[in-house]
């Protein structure tokens, strides 16, 4: 039977998608979980896919046109269907109706939704596709006939976790992927397979944390500094670090790498920052209201400029993971963010972020908070500076960093302390073993 | 076959050892064997006589309604086989035409109270037992307002109500059903009877035996009736059965039994009341086997070609709707113009209960799942 | 608590129940005067004599439909079959007239009657004294089916047969009677029909078990937890018509992989039913096909060592939760 194809849910946030191509032409037939169009949402360009086979009979939103969530902008079904019933009734109606997203889903899913994390559940986009990639064609060791056999919850977790399947050697009968084979796969998530300068960290998804109650003089410090200053009472703190013996490590590792793993001294700022905020929980934290909520994890938030503007990709658990393993992925990020191809748990979330505009020149700004997150470093270009030591002047590389603060969870002397262990430690990267 | 005579033997003398008051008629006529037409019809005469006095004895206005009741029971069947034809009734549908005598016979000596349980063949033992021709029809058509709202049928009819327990399809699946009731209402201590109808083919299965056995040996108020109309479907009783007494069966049991002319509504309501006495008495169970002929094929879709013409024929002079007009007549009870307008009667009443059916919806779709279970 | 024998817990729910309603009657073959073939009924004629508790012949059609036609006309009979081998004689009854009777009838007779008796597999008794007939009954609709496996859901659930108002058939296990157990003392203490329970929590497998499989399904667990450091849920149905499916989805949702041990045959099983209703709410989260254990597909043999292999054990057990955690 005809259906009205429906513009689905790509983001979190996103209201309205733009056709950005159709992979498919009117006429073409397609499979489950096939693209049928690229769709630019407010965040990046997703693969729009079908949940089921079909034929595209008509395009209602061409190329370049935007629609609505929910709003029809094509016609499926069956090759040589009538459709004029569904056409006029999308004329007369506009093409928006309100579709309940569990009427494009199988009935099972309805009782599931409740105990799925709220992450997934919703929206079109999700699991259901991901959970049939046995559909991909290329041939591995683990497909039988082209197949690639894997357990129903293995798909699941995997699509959960944005895990490939295709990356993942099953280690049941028929070389099956079963539930302990993503589990090893989440446990040593590997982005970038070439990287092999590093072991894998541990990190599984966004960071835990626990909720604190405020106390009342928090809850009146936040409501005076927040009247005083727009939502967010921001201040600012800043410091200036000597990065010499940072570019001198950075140097030592990277004498043993190939040149696509070479790190930055953003990758080593990110790592510092991380462990940093590991000493202060206050920095690695956010207000919510009636309670503070402390992370467990330091989930990072690396700007990266795009042509349309700004998104913040985040690395999971940074303060777990080495050099190589950030270096790696902020690399992956940054290339997908440019691409438009972010996922959205690729760039929410994000526990502290750091923007770095060192080398575009500049030597010092500050940066906006991205909320819910209390912090920012705005991390300026290391230059060679005239210092005096032991009573000597001498030439140093000098960063200057600084910090925005939420001033509802962040207090000066709070941020100070943060800044001055990220300052020692840069210093001093020795430091960061202990 | 010498093994028929002997067995023949060995009955007679155990009837009298089991102390049965009504061996005498059992054994009179012929029941041991299969009666043609003629011989019953000579039992008949003989016991006109003593008919005529017990009609005398019976008050008019009840005679008047079972005559009433046998017209209704065949008008209402024949109509039956009529939107049956025209497709208004589905599935199975067995007709009582010809055995009215028996339901009538029996089951208006009993009290309101007292319970009844019989086969597929139910339809006039649901009216006479007080069901309306309008729930039992509507039934048929398959419509909420039927009896059971649709749900069993022509072989399904109930009556909380009016105690009656059903219409049942397996044969001789209600013998020990029926036995239960009588169980219960042992067990509860009330004096209630349970009439227990089933075909004489049921006869053969090994529930007649095991419900025989324990109702006596326990001494339950039950009476059982074999509706004997002498074909289990197309297989006439001498194909099926080795010894041809139904009513002596009972003897292997030390169970009271009587053999009754099925075609005399007045022999039925007397052995029946006999048995009634004996079971709100003493508490002890009956078999009556009632000899009857039914003038229909098994059901709607029998061909009927395992019995000629002839035969139906001679059975037919012994309408027991007929000998009992006559009998009424002779006792000047009731005229030809009193029979007319029973007739009347009972065509009114049933084209009342065609109009009820046509009109009754179709049960509601949410009835499929109600009444699996009961709270 | 006091310790019971599943046997005596089924004695006091008898006894309790015929206390509580006069119209309570238990009937059967050797219920009375010779104390029950399996001393289920022991003392209760004694105490209660002739009226409550009834001899019959040996003609379990007859007495099956006794007890259908006293419940119609409003007793509350419980029916003892010496074992179920013999029910399938009074199976007419069960199924033809018990269970439909309130469908026939617009809903106008209800038959509120507990046909019990041993079920399944004893000692060496062959071929048609061992079988297990659940999957057979549960079937059709319009009866109930009870499985207990410990004296406390024993007691618990007989009594709440004897009070439910349709046909409840209550499947004991003969090799389980002088299994002992805690049973409260409250004398109305009763189980819902239609409720599992969760015998052992887990985290990797799930067992669901029945009535003789759930001790060894309890023992399997053990094992897997020391030997293959594996944590099983068992969870007992107890009530196997209405199932209480959520239960078991819960469990496999949490565990993903599932195990059903039964002592039914193999083909058209409960573990069937179960097996198809968890693919049905709970696909994506098997990590495994489910795994099925039951009797072989072979009449159950005399011979003691065939007997046993026919049937399942801890070892199969252990061996079916081994393959769906892929160890």
């Amino acid at each position: 039977m005809a259906e009205k194809f429906l513009m689905p849910k790509l983001s979190p946030t996103m209201e309205e998608g733009q056709i950005s191509r159709w992979v498919k032409n009117e006429g073409d037939a397609f499979e489950a979980n096939e693209t049928l169009a690229e769709v630019d949402t407010d965040k990046a360009t997703m693969e729009m896919t079908a949940l089921k086979g079909g034929t595209l009979l008509k395009i209602l939103k061409g190329a370049g046109e935007s629609a609505a969530l929910g709003e029809t902008i094509a016609i499926t079904g069956k090759e040589g269907e009538d459709i004029s019933a569904l056409l006029s009734e999308v004329s007369s109606n506009g093409a928006k109706t309100q579709p309940p997203a569990a009427e494009e889903q199988p009935p099972a899913s309805e009782g599931e939704a409740k105990a799925e994390p709220p992450a997934s559940a919703g929206g079109t986009t999700p699991k259901s596709e991901t959970a049939q990639e046995p559909k991909d064609p290329e041939p591995l060791a683990q497909r039988d006939n082209g197949r690639l056999i894997v357990s129903p919850i293995a798909a699941r977790m995997a699509a959960d976790n944005g895990l490939d399947l295709k990356s993942i050697t099953g280690s049941g009968p028929n070389g099956r992927i079963i539930k302990r084979d993503i589990e090893a796969a989440m446990e040593s998530k590997v982005q970038d397979p070439r990287s092999k300068a590093f072991k894998p960290s541990t990190v599984v998804g966004a960071s835990p944390f626990r909720d604190e109650n405020t106390s009342k003089m928090r809850q009146i410090i936040a409501s005076r500094l927040a009247e005083s200053i727009g939502p967010i009472p921001t201040f600012y703190l800043t410091v200036e670090i000597e990065m010499d013996n940072v570019l001198a490590l950075r140097k030592q590792i990277n004498a043993n790498l190939e040149d696509d793993e070479k790190i930055s001294v953003n990758d080593i700022i990110v790592k510092v920052a991380a462990t940093s905020l590991m000493k202060h929980p206050f920095v690695n934290a956010s207000y919510q209201d009636k309670t503070l909520r402390f992370y467990e994890q330091a989930d990072i938030g690396v700007a990266v400029a795009i042509d349309e503007g700004l998104i913040t990709p985040v690395v999971r658990g940074a303060n777990l993971k080495g050099f190589a393993e950030i270096s790696a992925e902020i690399k992956d990020l940054a290339a997908k963010a440019k691409a438009k191809k972010l996922q959205p748990e690729e760039y929410t979330g994000a526990t502290f972020s750091i923007s770095n505009l060192g080398m575009m020149g500049i030597k010092e700004f500050t940066a906006i908070i991205n909320p819910p997150e209390a912090g920012i470093l705005a991390i300026g270009g290391a230059s060679p500076t005239p210092v005096v030591r032991d009573g000597q002047i001498t030439i140093r590389n000098i960063m200057n960093v600084t910090m925005s603060c939420d001033h509802r969870v962040i207090d000066g002397a709070t941020g100070a302390k943060f800044l001055q262990t990220f300052k020692q430690m840069l210093e001093n990267p020795v430091l960061m073993l202990m | 076959m010498p093994k028929t005579a002997t067995s023949r033997k060995t009955e007679q003398k155990s009837e009298k050892a089991s102390g049965n008051p009504s061996s005498e008629t059992a054994d009179s006529t012929g029941s041991s064997d299969f009666v043609d037409v003629e011989l019953a019809k000579a039992e008949y005469l003989k016991r006109r006589k003593s008919q005529l006095e017990s009609i005398k004895k019976t008050d008019k206005k009840l005679l008047r309604e079972m005559l009433y009741q046998m017209v209704l029971g065949r008008i209402f069947e024949e109509k039956c086989a009529e939107v049956y034809r025209m497709g208004m009734i589905g599935g199975f549908c067995h007709l009582y035409i010809g055995q009215e005598a028996i339901a009538v016979g029996s089951m208006m000596a009993l009290r309101p109270d007292d319970m009844v349980i019989t086969a597929y063949r139910d339809h006039v033992q649901a009216m006479v037992k007080g069901m309306t021709p309008e729930s039992v029809m509507a039934e048929l058509y398959g419509k909420e307002g039927g009896c059971v709202k649709g749900k069993g049928g022509s072989m399904h009819m109930f009556s909380k109500e009016h105690q009656f327990y059903g219409g049942h399809g397996i044969v001789g699946g209600q013998i020990g059903v029926g036995t239960g009731m009588a169980y219960a209402a042992k067990y509860k201590g009330t004096d209630q009877v349970t009439l227990c109808f089933f075909g004489e083919a049921a006869v053969n299965q090994g529930m007649f035996h095991e419900s025989l056995n324990m109702a006596e040996l326990w001494k339950l108020p039950c009476i059982y009736i074999c509706e004997n109309n002498q074909y289990g479907m197309g297989t006439s009783q001498s194909r099926a059965m080795s010894a041809s007494s139904i009513a002596k069966k009972a003897d292997a049991f030390h169970m009271a039994n009587e053999f009754v002319d099925g075609m005399d509504v007045m022999a039925v309501r007397e052995a029946t009341l006999r048995a009634i006495e004996r079971a709100r008495k003493d508490g002890s169970p009956t078999l009556l086997e009632i000899r009857a002929y039914r003038f229909m094929g098994h059901s709607m879709s029998d061909p009927g070609n395992y019995r000629t013409r002839d035969e139906i024929k001679k059975y037919q002079e012994r309408d027991p709707i007929i000998l009992f007009k006559d009998s009424l007549k002779e006792s000047k009870v009731l005229s030809d113009k009193d029979f007319e307008q029973i007739e009347q009667e009972a065509i009114e009443a049933v084209d009342k209960a065609l109009k009820f059916a046509e009109e009754s919806p179709f049960p509601a779709e949410s009835e499929l799942y109600t009444d699996v279970y009961a709270d | 608590m006091a310790v019971l024998t599943i046997r005596d817990a089924l004695n006091q729910a008898l006894r309790e129940e015929i206390l509580r309603d006069e119209k309570v009657f238990v009937m059967g073959e050797e219920v009375a005067e010779y104390d029950g073939a399996y001393k289920v009924t022991r003392g209760l004629w004694k105490e209660f004599g002739d009226k409550r508790v009834v001899d019959t012949p040996i003609t379990e059609l007859g007495f099956a439909a006794v007890g259908v036609g006293a419940a119609m006309a409003g007793l509350r009979p419980v029916i003892e079959f010496m074992t179920w081998n013999f029910s399938i004689l009074a199976a007419d009854q069960i199924i033809n007239h018990a269970a439909k009777m309130l469908y026939m009838s617009g809903g106008q007779f209800n038959v509120p009657i507990v046909f019990r008796g041993p079920n399944g597999s004893a000692y060496q008794v062959s071929s048609q004294h061992s079988q297990a007939l659940e999957a057979f009954y549960a079937n059709f609709p319009g009866l109930k089916v009870v499985m207990p496996s410990t004296a406390a859901d024993a007691k618990g659930l007989l009594k709440s047969a004897i009070r439910d108002n349709n046909p409840v058939l209550f499947l004991e296990q003969e090799r389980m009677y002088g299994n002992k157990g805690e049973v409260p003392d409250d004398d109305d203490f009763t189980i819902p029909l239609g409720l599992a329970d969760v015998k052992r929590e887990g985290t990797d497998c799930t067992i669901v078990a029945r009535s003789m499989t759930v001790p060894l399904a309890l023992q399997a667990a053990e094992l897997m937890q020391k030997e293959f450091d594996v944590s099983v849920e068992v969870i007992d149905p107890r009530t196997i018509k209405p199932l209480d499916i959520d239960t078991i989805v819960t469990s496999v949702k949490k565990t993903n992989r599932l195990v059903v041990a039964e002592e039914s045959h193999y083909f058209a099983s409960v573990g069937a039913e179960i097996s198809h209703q968890v693919m049905e709410h709970a696909f994506d989260y098997l990590d495994a096909p489910v795994k099925r254990l039951s009797t072989a597909e072979a009449p159950n043999p005399y011979a003691k060592n065939l007997e046993a292999l026919a049937l399942p054990d801890v070892a199969k057990i252990v061996a079916a939760v081994k393959e769906v955690c892929y160890l």
